[in-house]
């Protein structure tokens, strides 16, 4: 029983309750970072960290926090969480977070981690809502890779930085600019979502 | 260009050229749940203008005089929070007990702009650009006509396009995404007029 709860708990986050693709959170850093897939696997990273150990954190504190500030509480608690990625980020990788720029400080209300503790972790076991957490990030994670593999790839020619494609081809500029991060979205949800009616209707 | 122009300048470029929502994707999850109706959208628009307007330069003023002398620029994800929370939570107070045709129109808009990103991102832009106090104003306000515009443009869209036929996969968010896509490349069209980084 209890394994299969866990197993269920990570798996939903990465299909049927994807975060990006089902419920449409945290749109904002989805396509803004998605031009380059380092950027995106950075700041992936830091939803991750911080979706995981904010459940985890609310999730220890639930008996104690009461529920008219609660809100408040988990704004604080995911903002500290926040404060330690910019930190790390700035230290380690000065460059990444000059690209990233205030989107590293936009994970707060990246409404992923937000969602993840109001229904999810404030109900749950420590140990599962840090699963949770790290799964609704992994869910977030390869939707986000898959959009920045197509976007820079076409945009650029290029993968992680390195050119793939030879002089033959011509840069989609468009892609690696504003529209293209909305279009690809538009895309990647109409081909997830016809193959989702069409899988419910063989049932 | 001239000191007392640059603000004006940054006003434009942002409405326009670094129009907050098409360019930046700040303020997405609220645009695209609000944007059905044409009033909501508009009374949201407003209240999103006015909170920005008001947060960048009390979050200028804060940054400035309280977080940079004393070396705590790192705290600033949660000063700027807490500041934008608690403005908005004073507006809520304020104009229910002074304007009650207010408080209806906008009331309900006031709790979903705390977790509003464009409210955030625009602080943290303004950090990063090292404004001076006027162009955070400006920047303010001119990101908030921005967003005004783009969702009422949107709506209006949206409300046209329920007697169109839109592929059943594509229906709601991914129809928006698309229009937003195409309102985004005709922004675009802007570029070049004013150019600031």
């Amino acid at each position: 029983m209890a394994k299969n709860q866990l197993k269920k708990t990570f798996l939903a986050p990465l299909g049927k309750d994807n975060p990006v693709f089902v419920q449409i959170l945290g749109i904002c850093s989805t396509l803004a970072v998605t031009n380059k897939l380092q950027n995106t696997m950075v700041m992936t990273l830091g939803v991750m960290f911080t979706t995981a150990l904010s459940s985890w954190t609310i999730s220890l504190l639930r008996n104690h926090i009461p529920s008219r500030i609660r809100m408040m509480v988990e704004t604080m608690v995911i903002a500290t969480f926040v404060i330690v990625v910019d930190i790390v980020l700035k230290a380690f990788f000065p460059d990444m977070w000059k690209q990233l720029g205030p989107y590293v400080g936009l994970i707060i209300t990246n409404c992923i981690v937000m969602g993840r503790v109001e229904a999810f972790a404030l109900q749950n076991k420590p140990s599962l809502s840090l699963i949770d957490g790290l799964a609704s990030g992994l869910g977030y994670t390869y939707v986000l890779m898959a959009i920045a593999f197509v976007r820079e790839l076409l945009g650029t020619g290029s993968l992680w930085g390195y050119q793939i494609l030879g002089s033959w081809w011509t840069n989609w500029a468009i892609m690696i600019m504003p529209p293209g991060g909305f279009f690809m979205l538009a895309i990647f949800i109409w081909i997830v979502k016809e193959v989702i009616t069409k899988e419910a209707k063989h049932v | 260009m001239s000191d007392t122009l640059f603000p004006i300048a940054i006003f434009f470029a942002s409405i326009f050229t670094g129009n907050i929502l098409l360019t930046n994707y700040l303020g997405m999850c609220s645009f695209l749940a609000v944007s059905k109706e044409l009033e909501t959208s508009a009374g949201l628009g407003i209240a999103v203008t006015f909170v920005l307007t008001v947060t960048t330069p009390l979050n200028w003023l804060v940054y400035k005089f309280l977080l940079v002398p004393f070396g705590l620029e790192y705290l600033r994800f949660i000063v700027f929070i807490i500041v934008i929370a608690a403005f908005v939570q004073l507006i809520e107070m304020a104009i229910e007990r002074y304007s009650e045709g207010l408080y209806y129109a906008l009331g309900i808009f006031l709790p979903l702009i705390t977790v509003n990103c464009a409210i955030l991102g625009a602080s943290l832009f303004m950090v990063i650009r090292e404004y001076n106090f006027v162009s955070s104003i400006f920047f303010g306000l001119g990101s908030g006509l921005g967003w005004f515009i783009a969702i009422v443009a949107m709506a209006g869209i949206r409300q046209k396009l329920r007697t169109a036929k839109v592929p059943p996969g594509l229906e709601g968010a991914g129809i928006t995404l698309v229009i937003a896509g195409f309102m985004a490349m005709a922004f675009m069209g802007f570029s070049g007029m004013i150019a600031v980084s």
